[in-house]
C-alpha cells in the first residue's frame, strides 16, 4: 500500500509497513484496557490508550511492532500505554524478534503524572535492556506530531532512527522551549526555524537519524527492513563511541544558533535551500557531509 | 463526561465474526467499536461523550443510523472527544463497511 505516512493514523502505519494480512494485535480495542487516570478525571479514553502493539511481517521478517496515534492525547505516555510498549519488548527478548516502533508522542502523560513518568522511563529501560540481549529496536518518526519530551530520549536509546523530512524529533518540543525562556530564544510558530531545529533534515545531517525517506509507505518499511538487517549489539564500545560523537558535535556546533549554521559548518553550499532540496538529491551530497 | 446509552430491537444479524475500530480520540472527533454480541436481538450504543448535554442530538443521530442499519446482536461503543454529528454519523458508517468486510482473520486499515 503506497501512501502518506505522515497523514495515516497509528492503525493505517501498521497496515501500510507491514506484509499483507500478516498483523495480529495484541491487548485489542475490544478488551478495552483503557487508561484508570483519564477515567477519574472525567476525560475521554481510547480502547488502545492511544498505542497499537501485536506482532507482524516486515518484508518476511516477523517482527513486533507497536504504533502511537498522535491524535489521541498528543500520542502522550500514561501508565497503560507505556506498559504495552514495555510488555512489547520484554515479549520480544521472550521469542528473540526485532522491534519495530512507530513513534508519535509529546512525551509524557501529564495528567497521570508520576505514572506516566514512570511509565516513559520503564520504555527507555526495556529498550536498553532488549538491546543488550541482542535484540534490534528501531524506530520510525514521520507524523504531524514528532517525537519529543520522554520518547525523544527513548527513540534515541534504539539501533536505529528512520525520519522523513515531515518528521521532528527533540526534547522540550518548539512550544515549550517558547514558554519556559521566551519567544526571543526560539520562536514556535516560526515553522521553517522549527524544522531547521528539529526536522528530518537537520536530524539526518547532524546524525541523530539513520536514514532520511520520502513521505511515503513503502519507503518507511524498506528502511525499517534495512535499519533491523544492519542492527548491531549494544556494547561498552558503541556506548562510548556515542558519548565520543555527541562531544565532537558540541565541541564543533556548540556556538551555531540556527540549523543552517551547522550547515554552513558541514560545508553544504547553499544552505538557505536544504529545505528545498529533494529528498534523493539531498541524501547523495548529506551521506558526504554529515557529522558521523 | 456523560455516558449514553441506546438500544434498538428489529434489526438483522450480519455475518461478520470480529471487532472492528475505526475513528481516533482527538479533538472534534471520535472512536467507534463495533463487535458481534449475543444481544437477544438487539443493537446496543454505549457512548461516552466530553460534551455534555447533547443526549438529544446523540439520540437524533443514533436512531438516523439505525434506520440507515438496522443490525442485530451487535455491540457499538464510542468514545467521543467532541465530534459534530455529521462526523458521528460517517464514522458510523464507516464502522458497519468495515464490519461487513470483516472476515475472520484479514485486517482493517
Amino acid at each position: 500500500m503506497r501512501g502518506s505516512y505522515y497523514e495515516a493514523t497509528a492503525r493505517e502505519r501498521i497496515y501500510g509497513i507491514v506484509d499483507a494480512a500478516s498483523f495480529r494485535e495484541l491487548m485489542p480495542p475490544a478488551e478495552r484496557i483503557v487508561s484508570p487516570h483519564l477515567q477519574a478525571l472525567g476525560l475521554p479514553v481510547a480502547f488502545d490508550d492511544g498505542v497499537v502493539v501485536g506482532r507482524a511481517a516486515i518484508e518476511r521478517r516477523e517482527v513486533l511492532i507497536a504504533a502511537q496515534e498522535g491524535g489521541f492525547m498528543g500520542g502522550a505516555v500514561g501508565e497503560v500505554h507505556g506498559a504495552k510498549i514495555v510488555g512489547l519488548l520484554r515479549r520480544a527478548m521472550r521469542e528473540r524478534l526485532p522491534v519495530v516502533l512507530l513513534v508519535e508522542s509529546g512525551g509524557v502523560r501529564l495528567q497521570e503524572a508520576n505514572a506516566g513518568l514512570i511509565a516513559v522511563s520503564e520504555v527507555m529501560r526495556a529498550i536498553l535492556a532488549a538491546r543488550s540481549a541482542g535484540i534490534a529496536v528501531v524506530a520510525a518518526i514521520g507524523g504531524q506530531y514528532g517525537c519529543f519530551g520522554g520518547m525523544g530520549i527513548a527513540v534515541s536509546c534504539c539501533n536505529a532512527i528512520v525520519m522523513s523530512e515531515e518528521g521532528r524529533l527533540g526534547l522540550s518540543g518548539p512550544e515549550v522551549i517558547e514558554t519556559a525562556h521566551g519567544v526571543e530564544e526560539f520562536d514556535s510558530r516560526d515553522r521553517a526555524l522549527v524544522w531547521r531545529t528539529v526536522g528530518g533534515k537537520h536530524r539526518y545531517l547532524i546524525g541523530d537519524c539513520m536514514t532520511i525517506v520520502d513521505d511515503d509507505m513503502v519507503a518507511f518499511r524498506e528502511s525499517l527492513a534495512a535499519s533491523i538487517d544492519a542492527s548491531g549489539p549494544l556494547t561498552l564500545e558503541t556506548v562510548e563511541a556515542e558519548h565520543a560523537k555527541l562531544s565532537r558535535r558540541l565541541e564543533r556546533f556548540g556556538d551555531a544558533a540556527d540549523g543552517e549554521d551547522i550547515w554552513r559548518s558541514l560545508g553544504w553550499p547553499d544552505p538557505a535551500g536544504v529545505p528545498l532540496t529533494d529528498t534523493d538529491v539531498f541524501l547523495t551530497q548529506a551521506r558526504l557531509l554529515r557529522a558521523a | 463526561m456523560e455516558h449514553l446509552h441506546y438500544r434498538f430491537m428489529g434489526g438483522r444479524t450480519m455475518r461478520a465474526t470480529r471487532p472492528c475500530i475505526v475513528g481516533v480520540v482527538a479533538s472534534g472527533n471520535l472512536e467507534v467499536l463495533i463487535e458481534p454480541a449475543a444481544l437477544q436481538g438487539a443493537c446496543t450504543v454505549d457512548i461516552d461523550t466530553a460534551a455534555n448535554g447533547f443526549g438529544v442530538v446523540w439520540e437524533a443521530v443514533v436512531a438516523d443510523f439505525f434506520s440507515r442499519h438496522p443490525l442485530a446482536d451487535v455491540r457499538i461503543s464510542i468514545n467521543d472527544n467532541g465530534a459534530t454529528p455529521a462526523v458521528v454519523a460517517l464514522r458510523l458508517d464507516q464502522a458497519v463497511v468495515e464490519f461487513a468486510a470483516a472476515a475472520p482473520t484479514g485486517p482493517t486499515a
